[in-house]
């Protein structure tokens, strides 16, 4: 094997056609939104570029992003991707094991430094020490570290990587930070998701591969051309919300109809991402589809922010107070209805006090 | 009434008045009323939307139709509160009091403890105001001038989200939303400061209809007439 392998070369070295390599290229123009022109440069470019390594690495997670990347819609870009990037380390999926794994990601290291992909699914936790994920018996937070010194750029997968999900949700007991609170000196790009949606993945990482960039990006480091528009903005029960037709319980009739999730709590109108556009399982259904609301996984802290069910949900006041936006505001003007009426009352006793008594307020 | 009166005479010859609400402010107060009224009411709607209607979806635009009646109200609270700002910088001393607290000034505060007294019946001594007194002011600037400047900013940066990334209300106030915690969360703060509001409202009220019975000087009759008239002529 030589150094410099490129792309087509590694493709090739295990198993896969030039006609697949061709189908493969025409499919990954088509699914980031390219003309049918940049099918030719995409090959072009994975005939003669040396290949990328990219180096997977798991901290605390669930695996439901690899779950969800090796089950990406098309078999073909399965393949094709997986040939690209299993070839150095993932953990999960990798032949190796044990000391005989480690050393590849020093190899790497040494052999691509400051030229490999790091892709990060899950994140490090770091109280006591980082001791609440242990790898090869030291805490992920070093290896972490590590890699990313290394590393030419970062791809937080998944809404572990890119917000803290789950393991950071409150109380956040082992202090579980996303990437980009640790690593400050390394391009990231996040791509959030509880998990992303395989051919997000799959697309921002043959974007990176073959462009040797990141796509554009939004304010927070999302890729544009999977997450620059909410499920609701594509919604295909869109219509639904704006005649003003709603299911107000899953057993009604609006449920059966198909009308819109609103009321019981979808998270569509404040999510960015794919969903209802790519759709999940090949493109098969999403959430809204099936007759549930979104979660709003793809954002920041969506478990901490009370009812998957209502519209309205919490304020999160620093403090911890769990009170939505109604709750509270329907007291605060409850008392100040009550405390004007209070102030009234008294103003006219102490008026009619000073009247009694013949002498005049304002002396 | 006859006790508001102090001592001397009380006839029209006698009251004092003085020019306090120029036009533009009257018309100013007037319309951001009455578009913070339609925001409120549309608003709560979005939040909490009426009962589902029947039918097909292509018979009806009823959210949608709440939503266009709130971004036309938002429009006309935005360009009046722009054309505030401008009438702040260019009208008389009283239009420049709700947007500024002046903190530096022992007599502000001086003047602030004593209404704090006043209204919490601990002295029967009335100032008398020409503007808005250190309370009212401070209630002002406080709730219904950051109030506004926040359901502005917030409510462009939820408008950008609809108009798609990259629009000009996107590029302006898109950068809110992380900053308060993402999109879900900018709708919740966006909901919570209307109630603030709308408390500050109710007080407001009452405060000025009380002023005007009980006080010494005009206040419901100023913010339609422009002058302020007092009741006597003592300092
Ligand atoms: C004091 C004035 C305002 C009040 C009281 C008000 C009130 C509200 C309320 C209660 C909501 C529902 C929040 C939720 O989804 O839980 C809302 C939504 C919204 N407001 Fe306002 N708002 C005001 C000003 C504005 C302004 C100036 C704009 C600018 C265009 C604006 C744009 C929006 C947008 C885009 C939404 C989201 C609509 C949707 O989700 O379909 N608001 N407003
Ligand atoms: S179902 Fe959800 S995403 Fe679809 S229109 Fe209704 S609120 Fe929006
Ligand atoms: S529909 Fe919402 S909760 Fe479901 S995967 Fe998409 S973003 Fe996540």
């Amino acid at each position: 094997m030589s150094i410099q392998q490129t792309f087509y070369e590694a493709m090739r070295e295990h198993g896969i056609t030039r006609r697949s390599f061709l189908k493969f290229c025409s499919l990954t123009a088509a699914g980031l939104g390219m003309g049918p022109e940049f099918a030719g440069k995409i090959a072009h470019a994975l005939e003669t570029k040396p290949r990328t390594p990219v180096i997977w690495l798991h901290g605390l997670e669930c695996t439901c992003c690899t779950e969800s990347f090796i089950r990406s819609g098309h078999p073909l870009a399965a393949d094709v991707i997986l040939s690209m990037i299993s070839l150095d380390y993932d953990d999960t999926i990798m032949a190796a094991a044990g000391h005989q794994a480690e050393e590849i990601l020093e190899q790497t290291v040494e052999k691509y430094d400051g030229n490999f992909i790091l892709a990060c699914e899950g994140n490090p936790p770091l109280n006591e020490d980082g001791m609440y994920c242990i790898q090869a018996g030291k805490p992920y937070i070093e290896k972490l570290r590590h890699m990313a010194d290394h590393c030419k750029a970062i791809i937080a997968w998944g809404s572990c990587a890119s917000w803290g999900c789950v393991q950071a949700a409150k109380p956040n007991p082992t202090r579980a930070v996303p990437i980009h609170k640790v690593i400050t000196d390394k391009p990231i790009i996040k791509v959030p998701g509880c998990p992303p949606i395989a051919e997000v993945m799959t697309g921002v990482i043959t974007y990176m591969l073959t462009f040797d960039r990141f796509p554009e990006l939004d304010r927070q480091g999302r890729p544009k051309m999977f997450y620059s528009q909410r499920l609701h903005d594509k919604c295909y029960r869109r219509p639904h919300f704006d005649a003003g037709q709603f299911v107000e319980r899953f057993d009604d009739e609006g449920a059966r109809k198909g009308y819109c999730l609103y009321k019981v709590g979808c998270k569509g109108p404040t999510t960015y991402n794919a969903c209802s556009t790519v759709e999940w399982n090949g493109g098969l259904s999403w959430p809204v589809k099936s007759g549930h609301g979104c979660l709003g996984c793809a954002e920041d802290n969506f478990w901490d922010r009370g009812s998957f069910y209502s519209a309205v949900t919490n304020l999160n006041v620093p403090g911890g107070v769990e009170a939505t936006a109604d709750k509270v505001g329907a007291v605060l003007a409850g008392a100040a209805a009550v405390g004007v009426a209070a102030h009234a009352a008294a103003s006219v006793i102490s008026h009619t006090k000073d009247s009694n008594k013949g002498d005049s307020s304002h002396e | 009434m006859s006790s508001n009166v102090a001592s001397g005479p009380h006839d029209s010859a006698n009251q004092k008045a003085v020019y306090v609400f120029e036009a533009p402010v009257r018309l100013w107060h007037w319309l951001h009323t009455l578009s913070f009224l339609v925001l409120a009411v549309t608003g709560y709607l979005i939040a909490n939307p009426l009962p589902a209607l029947n039918g097909e979806a292509s018979d009806h635009f009823l959210m949608g139709n709440i939503r266009m009646i709130h971004f036309i109200a938002a429009y006309v609270f935005a360009i009046g509160f722009a054309v505030r700002i401008y009438w702040a910088l260019v009208g008389n001393r009283f239009a420049r009091e709700i947007f500024y607290l002046p903190f530096w000034r022992g007599a502000w505060w001086k003047g602030l403890f004593y209404e704090l007294r006043f209204y919490s019946f601990l002295t029967r001594k009335q100032h008398k105001t020409l503007g808005h007194n250190p309370l009212a002011q401070m209630a002002m600037f406080l709730f219904n001038t950051l109030g506004t400047v926040f359901m502005i900013v917030s409510g462009f940066a939820l408008y950008g989200e609809g108009l798609g990334t990259d629009s000009w209300a996107d590029r302006l106030f898109g950068w809110v939303i992380p900053l308060l915690g993402g999109s879900e969360a900018t709708h919740n703060w966006h909901n919570m400061i209307m109630w603030v509001m709308i408390m500050f409202v109710i007080i407001h009220i009452y405060m000025a209809v009380r002023a005007d019975i009980i006080s010494r000087e005009s206040s419901v009759s100023t913010i339609i007439g422009g002058w302020r008239m007092f009741k006597d002529d003592q300092p």
